[in-house]
């Protein structure tokens, strides 16, 4: 029990440094002059500082270092309390909106997944819309990270948070010998990428407002927007290229971005095998949808082909989750075939979902190594990526992991198909919730949205997202008996 | 001349060995007291036991007067240590190391005036490496050696029918391809030498020495022989400092299979090692050889630190089918035994090694001195200095120089050109000399040729 309050101390200490993201809202408010949501905005703030200061508050007698479990145990508490927090501007400032669906809205920012059950997103206002993508922008990275950059105090448990929040099977290499320091270098450059994503959007046609909302969304990787039709309502070349470029630099590691600045040098891109895999994989992917589109007669005009396969294809590849067409309506391989991309084109350490790009090389590594093992059976064969050995516990941890993704995937379709979902639908918005990527196909396709599923399977949706931004593991040892045990 | 030398290993040894029979004052240095009583047994030298980085040590050996030192152990940093305090404490005139490390190699600064100190540094596994490298993209050849930098090479080779020289005076080769310029130095019949002469007939299973331009070998080598397919497969056995470099120099062009007893050094070449394909077990398994097809190997390389299992080992796969089997032998009683014999080329680490390190001590004018036949052949490289006053060479053409009888000028390297020696090519100063003796004797005799007499200062 004492444990447990330690993690209410440190819940309650989070939950003060969240109450801090409703600043930028309240600005926005300000500047449109609209005071009926500042007054929301204002009341959620102190309802979250003061709920969190007196969690804070009454259990400082338990103030400690936290151990791995409850580590745990803190990630996802924060990761279900902060879309809980995160609800209250929306039911007081959205009438008839219903608890349920408002969660799924904040949970659906915060894991950076982008589906909405909102629709008349133009009429929103303009806070309100900052608010949704700020939420993927602050989920991006991991509030966590945020939190051990800012406040050293959480001492040598930070680490254990740090890697319980970001995604990737290995994550001992550290930038920086403190963690604060590392993370802290992170969000640096998080922010400095935003910044000049914000400039290129606006260069390239949107207005303020548009061009930091995208931006934040881009950069998460969320894929928020603030129209019903999200990207498609520009109907411009220039915005979605240079949307394509920062969802493809937010798809690469934080951590090699950092190596490159820190260096001064674009080799390390290169010596990055998850980045060079994924951009090779969507680069060609692009080319290969584009022409079959154009082959198949959906574009009469082979550059209109590439120019929608390319931007849909990077959007749903790196989970961002924008679209600029229906791609529904696309022969069914395209968007199974984005589909399938997005559960497996992101970097470790990037903001993006599924499960990853490291991993997938290490399976198919491990594939190979089996054939091998086969041909010649005393040859000693190290899994390498990128001329780095891997040892063989990772790649049996990767295994494990794939083997619950797989699992969860499938179950939670069903789960879906028995509440009474068409499959493509349900396969679809599990495999888009999961992934953290957004529309899905069918009824909750780039046309539609989640507002039509009912209060159960917006649940499952919602659990479904945060398992993977958590990466399964964080979530699911808390179910394990182990776990409980002394 | 006194020397010390750090180091009574393989390399420490030889070269003690070889120093010790040129007049010089010797002091051997090594921690492993048993090593040194040996060394002490079979030469004329002092021997000191104790650790050769510390300066205690170092002054006990002598090192105040010393003329200079030869830092070998088996560790990188105790020979830059060593060399570093002869330099800064002692004022050791010459300072040569040997050094292993890649890493220490790649960055020159290290040995520096303001660093190591090092005035030259030896890698013998480099050496050795880049020799079977030879062997192996000459498939045909017993031994390649290259002289000034590579330009021209001696190579010997055994003739076999269907060379086209093979049954032909040697006078044939020059009318046969007259735009190919190369010279034959030597032939040894049934282990005995002959002096070539432009009507000596080549026989079936002579071992011919001939020097030419690096790029013109491989047509040469078609006279003498027909020539094999060129190798593709490579079987290593035996992953220690030689196997290792072997691989990774030969990974890229061809199919290298390396086998290697311990498991955690397997996993750590594994680790190093891009392209090869690393096997965890006995080289003298048949079984392991049988399944990884070791009849399709076109060279078999033993390089384990074994004599005996390298000699069992490419035995083994010679008798599965292995085209070329080269193993490596430390002995130099067992070098004689096997070569020829089922085995293709039995490698003595130390005379391959040793002459570019000998030729340094020598000083002089001496660039290179590589070991022929198990030794009993020397091919030297020189500087020819001076002018026709002070020098015996320069200004002189090569009938008119009184080289011991034995000895044969086979090539010149003058800027970027090889010359054949012929009996009227003229020498000039600063031309590199390639000199080959049939008896080791009359290195000494050649060294002392070459010497710019006093008038030259």
């Amino acid at each position: 029990m004492q444990r447990t309050l330690t993690v209410i101390h440190a819940l309650g200490l989070l939950l003060v440094v969240f109450s801090a993201a409703y600043l930028l809202p309240v600005i926005t408010a300000v500047i449109y002059a609209d005071y009926a949501i500042l007054l929301d905005f204002l009341v959620a703030m102190v309802w979250t500082l003061a709920i969190g200061f007196l969690m804070w508050l009454l259990t400082r007698r338990y103030k400690g270092e936290l151990s791995i479990r409850h580590g745990y145990l803190l990630v996802v508490a924060m990761w279900t309390a902060m879309p809980m927090f995160a609800t209250l501007p929306l039911l007081l400032a959205i009438p008839d909106l219903s608890f349920t669906d408002a969660y799924f809205e904040t949970m659906s920012g915060m894991t950076t997944t982008g589906a909405t059950t909102l629709v008349g997103l133009d009429n929103l206002p303009p806070a309100i819309n900052v608010w949704r993508h700020e939420l993927n922008w602050v989920g991006g990275l991991g509030i966590i990270v945020l939190a051990v950059a800012i406040l050293p105090l959480l001492g040598i448990g930070g680490r254990q948070l740090f890697k319980a929040e970001t995604p990737g099977p290995m994550k001992e290499a550290a930038l920086t010998p403190r963690i604060a320091d590392t993370a802290r270098n992170l969000w640096v450059i998080y922010v400095a990428i935003t910044l000049v994503c914000i400039g290129a959007l606006k260069w390239a046609g949107m207005n303020w407002l548009d061009a930091v909302c995208h931006a934040f969304s881009a950069l998460s990787l969320g894929g928020f927007s603030t129209h019903d039709a999200s990207v498609g309502y520009f109907n411009s070349p220039a915005i979605e290229l240079v949307l394509i470029v920062f969802m493809l630099i937010a798809a690469i590691n934080f951590a090699t971005h950092f190596l490159a600045w820190r260096g001064k040098s674009m080799k390390v891109y290169l010596s990055d095998a998850e980045a060079v895999a994924t951009v090779i994989l969507i680069v060609g992917s692009c080319l290969g949808v584009g022409y079959f589109l154009w082959w198949q007669g959906v574009y009469p005009e082979f550059w209109t082909a590439l120019r929608h396969a390319s931007f849909n294809l990077v959007s749903i590849a790196t989970d961002c989750g924008y679209a600029s067409v229906d791609f529904n309506q696309w022969p069914m391989f395209a968007p199974l075939w984005m589909l399938f991309l997005s559960s497996i084109a992101c970097s470790a350490g990037s903001t993006g979902g599924g499960i990853k790009m490291i991993r997938t090389l290490v399976l198919v590594k491990q594939a190979g190594r089996e054939f091998l093992k086969l041909l010649h059976p005393a040859v000693v064969n190290p899994m390498k990526i990128g001329g780095h050995v891997v040892a063989n516990n990772i790649v049996f941890a990767v295994l494990g992991f794939i083997f619950l993704y797989f699992i969860s995937v499938a179950s939670l379709t069903f789960v879906l198909l028995i509440s009474g979902l068409d499959f493509v639908t349900a396969f679809s918005a599990i495999i888009a919730c999961i992934n953290n990527m957004g529309p899905g196909l069918n009824m909750v396709g780039p046309a539609g949205n989640y507002q039509g599923l009912t209060d159960f399977q917006t649940w499952v949706c919602a659990v479904a997202m945060l398992i993977g931004r958590l990466e399964i593991f964080t979530v699911l040892i808390l179910f394990t008996p182990h776990f409980w045990r002394r | 001349m006194k020397i010390l030398i750090l180091g009574a290993g393989q390399v420490g040894s030889t070269v003690a060995e070889s120093l010790v029979s040129e007049a010089n004052d010797i002091t051997v240095v090594d921690s492993d007291g048993d090593k040194l009583r040996q060394l002490q047994d079979r030469l004329d030298l002092r021997t000191l036991t104790g650790n050769a980085a510390h300066p205690s040590t170092l002054e006990q050996a002598g090192i105040a007067d010393t003329d200079m030192l030869l830092a070998v152990t088996q560790s990188d940093e105790v020979n830059l240590v060593a060399c570093k305090l002869a330099a800064s404490l002692y004022n050791t005139p010459t300072r040569i190391a040997r050094i292993r490390s890649i890493d220490y190699l790649n960055r020159e600064e290290v040995f520096s005036a303001d660093n190591f100190c090092v005035d030259f540094s030896i890698c013998p596994e480099q050496i050795l490496t880049e020799y079977i490298v030879k062997l192996i993209e000459f498939p045909e050849a017993l031994q390649v050696l290259e002289f000034a930098d590579g330009k021209a090479s001696l190579v010997a080779v055994r003739a076999f029918a269907g060379g086209p020289l093979v049954g032909n005076p040697l006078s044939f080769l020059r009318s046969h391809m007259p735009q190919v310029d190369a010279r034959v130095a030597a032939i040894f019949r049934k282990d005995s030498p002959i002096i070539p002469e432009g009507n000596t007939v080549v026989e079936e299973g002579d071992e011919i020495f001939f020097i030419a331009a690096t790029d013109n070998i491989r047509s040469v080598l078609n006279e003498m022989r027909r020539m094999d397919k060129p190798s593709k497969r490579i079987m290593i056995v035996g992953g220690g400092n030689i196997g290792r470099r072997l691989a990774k120099a030969l990974e890229r062009d061809y199919q290298v299979k390396l086998i290697e007893y311990n498991k955690k050094s397997c996993e750590k070449l594994a680790g190093e090692l891009t392209n090869t394909l690393v096997l965890n077990g006995d080289g003298t398994d048949e079984k392991l050889m049988q399944q990884e097809h070791v009849d399709e190997i076109d060279v078999f390389c033993a390089l384990t630190n074994d004599d005996e299992n390298n000699i069992m080992s490419s035995l083994l796969a010679k008798q599965g089918g292995a085209r070329k089997v080269i193993a490596l032998i430390n002995r130099s009683a067992y070098v004689g035994l096997v070569q020829g014999g089922k085995i293709d080329i039995a490698l003595s680490p130390a005379q391959v090694t040793i002459g570019s390190l000998l030729a340094y001590v020598r000083q002089g004018d001496v660039v290179a001195v590589h070991s022929l036949r198990r030794g009993a052949a020397e091919a030297l490289e020189l500087v020819a200095h001076g002018d026709r006053q002070s020098s015996r060479v320069v200004g002189r053409r090569i009938e008119e120089i009184e080289l011991p009888k034995g000895a044969t000028i086979g090539a010149i390297v003058r800027g970027d050109q090889v010359i054949m020696g012929h009996h009227d090519t003229l020498i000039e100063a600063e031309d590199h000399v390639i000199v080959f003796v049939i008896n080791k004797q009359m290195v000494k005799k050649v060294e002392k040729l070459f010497q710019v007499s006093l008038g030259f200062f």
